[in-house]
């Protein structure tokens, strides 16, 4: 495979998702509905990135207790949540991930 | 004295303080982005593409999610249509973002919609869509985002070129599972904003369709969990609306 025709194609692919819309609801007023939609983009977006990373991290459910993933993402959630601090939620979650995976590996 | 766009005049200090506090409250998010585009760079290199490849594809495609996800198909031997298709599917949530943010950025003058809009990651969107919500009317809103969005992409291209030169010299880097970082960074941003019903079950819909919808080609079920997430938020926010009469 050509890898420049591939990375060309995957950045025009990419720009028509992040441009037109931009320039073209800029020019143009949504109706208010439209808003109250638009407000769950990023909560519905990240859940739906978050949940089978952490639940399905080799693409089938393990709720078993060598799924670092899992108990690293609950870890970070307590800490997001007590904290609201996002640094010190990607540090400790990363050292959660770590311990976790040394205390019970694969 | 001051020209309207001399460096000492009152609006190009506002112009600046605007970009640096983009840049300043993207910090966080590129702490997370750092391992996640180090195991990039050094996955890119396993899994058939050059060097050079990389590190143009971070610097044209700029988008963290479609390029590790490229890299899998590429190893997988898929072909050129399926990666650029599978780019687009899972791109398309810049176009929900983009909607979300242009409502702010009218009227600007031509040039600003082709960086602002090349640029636009998950990371930039959360933070502009947040300090939008307060901003000042004026220029504050477009250098903001741009400021945002200059940092991680220049970041991003370290970071990339750094992994690719971790990933030549230790081969086992792409076992450390510095992908989670991308993880915990949604994390941290997603509960903070759990501050009502409708979104706690938005968020509950969402990761529950994407999970179901996880074997869905080029990773559609994202999208399809986005949208499902959403229509659950929007019914329970109008019922909630409409039982405490406030919507008329």
């Amino acid at each position: 495979m050509n890898e420049w025709l591939l990375i060309s194609g995957m950045a025009l692919a990419t720009f028509a998702t992040r441009y037109p819309v931009l320039v073209w609801l800029s020019r143009t007023s949504l109706p208010p509905s439209v808003f109250r939609a638009l407000k769950f983009v990023p909560a519905s977006v990240l859940s739906a990135i978050i949940f089978p990373a952490v639940f399905l991290p080799g693409g089938e459910l393990a709720l078993r207790l060598n799924n670092a993933p899992l108990f690293a993402g609950l870890i970070a959630v307590f800490i997001a949540w007590r904290s609201r601090n996002l640094l010190l939620t990607i540090l400790l979650g990363m050292a959660a991930l770590w311990t976790w995976r040394a205390i019970f590996p694969l | 004295m001051n020209k309207p766009n001399s460096p000492t005049s009152p609006k190009h200090a506002e112009r600046q303080t605007a970009f640096f506090a983009g840049a300043r409250d993207t910090f966080p998010l590129i702490v997370g982005a750092i391992p996640f585009g180090i195991i990039f760079g050094a996955v890119a290199v396993s899994s058939g593409l050059s060097a050079g490849g990389a590190a143009a594809m971070s610097a044209v495609v700029f988008a963290g999610a479609a390029q590790f996800i490229s890299l899998g198909l590429i190893a997988a031997g898929a072909n050129l249509p399926i990666i650029v298709l599978t780019t687009l599917i899972v791109n398309l949530r810049h176009a929900l973002y983009s909607a979300t943010l242009a409502h702010h950025l009218k009227g600007l003058p031509q040039r600003w919609y082709l960086p602002l809009g090349f640029w636009l990651t998950d990371e930039s969107f959360v933070v502009a869509a947040r300090y939008f919500e307060h901003a000042p009317v004026g220029p504050a809103k477009r250098w903001y985002l741009l400021g945002s969005e200059i940092f991680m992409y220049a970041n991003w291209q370290l970071m990339t070129w750094i992994g690719v030169r971790a990933g030549q010299t230790m081969p086992d880097l792409r076992n450390w599972g510095l992908d989670f970082a991308l993880v915990v960074t949604f994390i941290g941003i997603l509960v903070p904003e759990i501050k009502s019903r409708p979104t706690l079950a938005a968020v509950l819909v969402a990761g529950s369709t994407a999970m179901l919808a996880n074997n869905l080609p080029n990773q559609s079920g994202l999208l399809l969990a986005a949208i499902v997430g959403i229509g659950t938020g929007v019914f329970l926010e109008s019922r909630a609306a409409a039982a405490s009469g406030i919507l008329a």
